[in-house]
């Protein structure tokens, strides 16, 4: 491709006209790229503050006894970092965000199928998340139920649950349209020549994702409704004196919600996928196991639940099966960090700021996931159950792993979205302190688990303390790389060089445009001749 | 970009068949709870469906029935090239729906008066067993009456399109999709009635 295109002269693409004037031209406009850089926006702002609140629950532990805040506050400070950080930032994260942008453009399609869809779902995203926080303020004050909203307790607090569960409710409405949407458009909008076996493993990704969004969203959204109705009239579903069980709430919270951490990871790993090969000079290693597992960490995802569940009085037959199907996933995750090492190998390995991204992705996606297989074993899990030995192991594959994965797609799509190029060694400056923070913060959750100390508290006693003071330190240390990071990219969307429409070299369709992309896409419609990682017929090596 | 000529009925069907899956999930939540909570409380679950009139359930049963072969005979109609007919059994099914809806509303009154409702006292001295049971045929009769009136609604719209003519013998995805939706009520209600009402 030639780098024809100059973003600082009038060629602005997408960024730029519209059906309306201004801010409306966006809020109500139907194209799908201006639609994803509106969820990534949302998205970021969310995540900025679910970071805050993350540093605050920190700030609390960096000493025993009470150092900023009260139980009280320190239970809504945890709940809400909680449900801001999954249902706002995790869950939408990457699909909502860069698979709105990308995802026609990876298949070579003008938009989604449904454009205005789409728009509602951004619409009820936003609708969720001010009910998420309005939770916050008036009424009976922060909800104080971590993010799970567990029975008994979520029914007979006085705090604001209810509007909570109901933002939960918005929110997997808006979830389900946005995976209904992409399965329809993977199905129906491919271009000519755009085989299945040409699909990116991004795009592969997304499909197997948003089949877990449509088939399990719709239990989160029932078990809500009953968490509002129950707090309403008080029918007793899960209150043992009526005849409920409230081991029926978690079956069926866990039903979504383990399900939902494929949602958050699978997207992660399509990006992995798509950053390993461009900056390998390689095509993928293994493409078809790479997208058969996608879709089968889909499957068999959605069959584990019950690993949440070992302690709260299941039967050791259920016990068995659920550890022995957690197992089972473990080796579809296998393939795909076998294949991308195995993609690596001999090639011509670049460090630019996205394969950094990605490959912490691989180191720190294997330790959180090597940990989760302590916590799928049963014996094993009573001993660790509910310690921050918990708390690390999920923040190893949320943040380390799908948090990791986001930057990443930041970093590598940012040309093509706005057509400038960030200051590289900024970026890689701001990788390192992440990099290093990260481990501090999270290993040292690891370590101080093991030791007991559980997690959903404010105060411990004081053999804790060296650990939880190095994990607090560890958060400055990743606080001050999320703000250079952040930072690095704001400069660079005002001021960065301009970046040519393929600065990567990559082979996926949307780098065939000009940067940014045009509102319609592709002039004519493309007709595609080879893979997305064959570099050399597409001329690129 | 709202007005793309870009028409897709194949794609328009394949998506409304993923949000009935959707829907169908929902549903499924409930009646998971119903499976295992019948499986501990057989007998209260057998006395306290005895409570429910059989009356109210077939009527609303042959009524949804009914209007679900409308909605499929007025796409059928306007395939045909007589909007008129696809009209007359939209109206039809719409006013069904309502019919089914003023016999909910009085079968719900009644039981409230006898004090079997969601959370009652006299639900709370009974054995357990009762408390699950009415709990869940209120949420799972409400959740279902909610989609009849949400079905009613579309029904209604597509009835405006058809009368403007938007929805014709070329164009009628919409009023298939409408069909599809209103397929579904009718189903769920399917499997409610025989739950609550008969195998008890």
């Amino acid at each position: 491709m030639t780098q024809a295109a100059n973003p600082t002269g009038n060629d602005r693409g997408f960024l730029e006209g519209g059906k309306y004037p201004g801010l409306f031209g966006w809020i109500f406009s139907t194209d799908h790229k201006r639609i994803g850089l509106l969820y990534m926006y949302a998205i970021i702002t969310a995540f900025i503050v679910g970071a805050c609140l993350g540093l605050l629950i920190r700030l609390e532990l960096i000493a025993p006894g009470e150092t900023l805040m009260g139980a009280q506050t320190y239970n809504a400070v945890f709940t809400l970092h909680g449900v801001i950080m999954i249902f706002l930032f995790i869950i939408p994260g990457i699909p909502a965000a860069f698979g709105n942008i990308f995802l026609p453009l990876h298949i070579g399609a003008q938009d989604v199928a449904f454009p205005r869809l789409n728009l509602l779902s951004w619409w009820l995203y936003i609708i969720g998340a001010a009910m998420a926080l309005a939770s916050l303020f008036g009424g009976g004050g922060a909800p104080d139920t971590g993010w799970t909203f567990y029975v008994p307790f979520s029914l007979e607090t006085s705090t604001n649950v209810s509007l909570a569960a109901f933002g939960v409710f918005t929110l997997g409405f808006s979830s389900i349209l946005t995976g209904l949407n992409f399965i329809v458009t993977v199905h129906r909008l491919r271009a000519p020549g755009m085989t299945w076996r040409r699909l990116s493993l991004f795009v592969w990704a997304l499909y197997s994702t948003n089949w877990v969004q449509v088939l399990a969203t719709p239990i989160l959204g029932i078990t809500v409704a009953l968490i509002v109705l129950e707090r309403i009239f008080g029918a007793g579903l899960f209150d043992p004196t009526m005849g409920g069980d409230p081991i029926m709430y978690q079956h069926l919270f866990w039903i979504y919600s383990h399900p939902a951490v494929y949602i958050m990871v699978l997207p992660a790993m399509g990006v992995v996928s798509e950053i390993i090969p461009v900056f390998s000079r390689k095509p993928m290693f293994g493409y078809v196991a790479v997208a058969v597992s996608s879709l089968s960490i889909a499957a068999f995802g959605s069959l584990v639940w019950g690993h949440h569940m070992f302690t709260s009085g299941m039967s050791d037959t259920a016990i068995l099966v659920f550890s022995f199907l957690t197992f089972i996933v473990a080796i579809p995750s296998a393939i795909k960090v076998f294949n991308w090492v195995a993609t690596l190998y001999k090639g011509s390995i670049s460090l630019a700021p996205p394969m950094l991204y990605a490959l912490s992705f691989i180191i720190l996606f294997s330790i959180g996931g090597l940990t989760g297989l302590v916590l799928g074993s049963a014996a094993t899990d009573i001993h660790v159950h509910d310690t921050y030995f918990v708390v690390g192991h999920f923040h190893y594959v949320m943040f380390g792993g799908t948090g990791f994965a986001f930057f990443g797609a930041m970093h590598y799509w940012f040309p093509k979205i706005y057509g400038r190029m960030y200051n590289m060694r900024v970026a890689t400056i701001a990788w390192a302190f992440l990099f290093v923070g990260f481990n501090i913060l999270y290993f040292s959750m690891k370590l101080v688990g093991l030791r007991g100390m559980p997690r959903r508290y404010y105060d411990y006693v004081p053999e804790y303390t060296t650990l939880n003071v190095v994990a607090t330190v560890g958060s400055w240390v990743m606080a001050i790389g999320l703000i250079t990071m952040f930072v690095n990219i704001f400069v660079g969307m005002r001021r960065g060089a301009p970046a040519g429409d393929n600065p990567w070299k990559s082979a996926t369709l949307e780098w065939t445009l000009s940067s940014p992309p045009p509102a319609e896409n592709f002039e004519k419609e493309p007709v595609v001749t080879h893979g997305p990682y064959d570099y050399q017929e597409a001329g690129l090596l | 970009m709202s007005e793309a000529p870009h028409r897709d009925d194949a794609g328009a069907k394949l998506g409304m068949w993923l949000f009935l899956f959707t829907e169908l999930l929902l549903f499924g939540g409930l009646f998971v709870l119903y499976a295992v909570y019948v499986t501990r409380h057989p007998e209260s679950f057998a006395s306290a469906s005895n409570e429910l009139d059989l009356v109210f359930g077939t009527i609303n049963t042959l009524i949804l029935i009914t209007s679900s072969l409308a909605v499929a005979a007025s796409v059928t109609a306007l395939r045909k090239g007589s909007p008129g007919t696809a009209q007359v059994l939209l109206g039809a099914a719409i006013a069904a729906a309502m019919v089914f809806m003023i016999n909910k509303y009085f079968e719900w009154s009644e039981k409230i008066e006898h004090g079997l409702y969601a959370g009652s006292s006299l639900l709370k001295d009974r054995a357990d067993g009762w408390g699950v049971y009415f709990g869940l045929y209120y949420f799972t009769t409400g959740l279902h009456g909610l989609h009849v009136i949400i079905g009613a609604a579309i029904l209604a719209w597509v009835f405006i399109q058809v009368r403007s003519g938007r929805i014709n013998r070329e164009h009628y995805i919409s009023l298939e999709n409408a069909g599809l939706y209103w397929h579904l009520v009718d189903l769920i209600w399917i499997f409610v009635f025989p739950l609550y009402y008969l195998i008890l």
